[in-house]
């Protein structure tokens, strides 16, 4: 199939950036959008000109780097899927294809689709862990008697691979989801429950520093998250942040 | 801002607020339903609440902080939240994942704000004016002929019926999410949401038929 794409090309944090409009020809229906961008960025730089720079790494949606908002949607018109797991099959011949950086005031672009999501990392650091004596006498973890449904419930929050697509589709570039599964998969847990208070109190509060958004439960990070993360992350955040202010 | 520094507790807030207003919402529906059916009844329910020192001395300014605090609050969110995104897309498929009522409650908000001006215009100030402001004798059956007088014209019939159209749609989806907000999501929140839903739809639909029925049915003056 033949594509017209519109690309935001951008030289560096500091430059203003621009759509530049690309063509691709014979691009197969079994390519997946980042094989896509493959072609396109080899098309480039036989004619001598700047690929296109994004982000992408294991291609298997499971390290969360590919981040594109394809479309108008982060990761494009599929559902439970990244970026490298969207097939060109999802578009049709001739179709003309809009491809941005994900958008938020704590994700700056660092050049055309790549953008800087360190802000997630120092959410995690602020809490996003549980303390553990690594000194050699760790406790086995499967030796703690945990209920079948907070497991899987953990896990399912734990699943989050923090792409920031959650951020990228909110309208008010909200990262409630995102730090919702974080907070929720040790809150589930006995392992988490002893740091609980002090972990929710303080990956807000570095939430609120990095410039996200407030949650007004649109449901949009639900629906496009590749994971699936659902809103009782959110639901469960809420719950965690208040009886936490409540404790002090 | 203290207490509401976190955009959480500034969410739980405004879940807080609205929930009041929701619930004043039905305590007002109530008694406007009596006009249609039991003029008497209304008389008498419009002359406590006008009179009454506990509803005009204390429920009075509480509601009026409550009105104030939730627009107020909204404001302060919607400023907060486009901040947030600085640059926008220039493509953005937002029905793809949300509901418009969902994404705009600042627009279904500022129509509410706008009809509670025209409300005020309409209903309270004559209310304050007649009775603080004129040495006008208490008459508990004048209620019932001055609302009904008040439907009367069309334009304000057609205003009223679009800002309660807006009403439903910031209900639709704020009344539910006020629970959300709150971390309310258990075995129940499917029923929840359903009622929520239902209330969404019904009350505004019930108050713009209430307006419609006076406007038809108009007493001679």
């Amino acid at each position: 199939m033949n594509l017209t794409l519109k690309i935001w090309r951008q030289k560096d944090a500091e430059t203003k950036g621009k759509m530049v409009v690309y063509k691709v020809t014979d691009i197969s229906e079994h390519m997946s959008f980042l094989e896509m961008m493959d072609v396109l960025n080899e098309q480039l730089v036989n004619s001598n000109e700047e690929p296109v720079a994004f982000d992408h790494d294991c291609r298997e949606g499971i390290c969360g780097m590919c981040s594109m908002q394809i479309n108008g949607e982060p990761h494009g018109p599929d559902r439970g899927v990244t970026t490298c797991q969207l097939h060109m099959r999802m578009f049709k011949d001739g179709d003309t294809i809009t491809i941005e950086p994900f958008r938020a005031k704590a994700f700056p672009v660092i050049k055309d689709l790549v953008v800087d999501r360190s802000s997630f990392e120092r959410i995690q650091q602020a809490g996003g862990f549980i303390s553990v004596n690594t000194s050699g006498n760790t406790q086995d973890a499967n030796a703690i008697p945990i209920p079948k449904y907070a497991a899987d419930e953990a896990m399912d929050s734990a699943t989050c691979i923090g792409c920031g697509a959650c951020v990228a589709a909110c309208k008010n570039a909200s990262a409630m989801l995102f730090v919702g599964a974080k907070v929720s998969q040790y809150a589930l847990l006995p392992q988490g429950r002893v740091e609980a208070t002090e972990r929710v109190l303080n990956m807000v509060e570095q939430m609120d520093k990095e410039g996200f958004g407030n949650c007004t439960n649109t449901g949009a990070c639900e629906i496009e998250c590749p994971k699936g993360i659902s809103l009782e992350n959110i639901a469960r955040l809420n719950r965690e942040y208040l009886s936490a202010s409540l404790k002090g | 801002m203290g207490i509401l520094s976190s955009s959480i507790a500034r969410k739980v807030a405004m879940a807080l607020s609205g929930l009041f207003l929701v619930f004043f919402l039905a305590q007002h529906f109530t008694i406007n339903l009596t006009s249609i059916i039991a003029p008497d009844t209304f008389n008498s329910w419009s002359h406590f609440m006008g009179t009454n020192g506990l509803v005009q001395y204390l429920l009075q300014p509480v509601l009026i902080f409550g009105v104030v605090f939730h627009f107020v609050m909204g404001f302060v969110l919607e400023l907060k939240n486009r901040n947030a995104r600085a640059i926008g897309y220039q493509a953005y498929k937002g029905n793809a994942s949300s509901s418009w009522a969902s994404r705009n409650m600042i627009i279904s908000g500022v129509v509410i704000l706008a009809f509670l001006g025209l409300h005020f215009y309409d209903f309270w100030i004559p209310e304050i004016v007649h009775k603080y402001f004129e040495s006008n004798p208490e008459d508990p059956t004048r209620y019932y002929a001055e609302t009904v007088h008040k439907f009367e014209s069309p334009v304000r019939v057609g205003l009223y019926v679009f800002a309660f159209v807006l009403l439903a749609l910031h209900l639709w989806h704020g009344f539910s999410s006020a629970f959300q907000s709150m971390g309310f999501n258990n075995a129940y929140s499917k029923a929840l949401k359903g009622f929520t839903k239902l209330f969404a739809v019904i009350i505004p639909l019930g108050f713009i038929f209430i307006a419609l029925y006076h406007h038809f049915n108009q007493l001679p003056h």
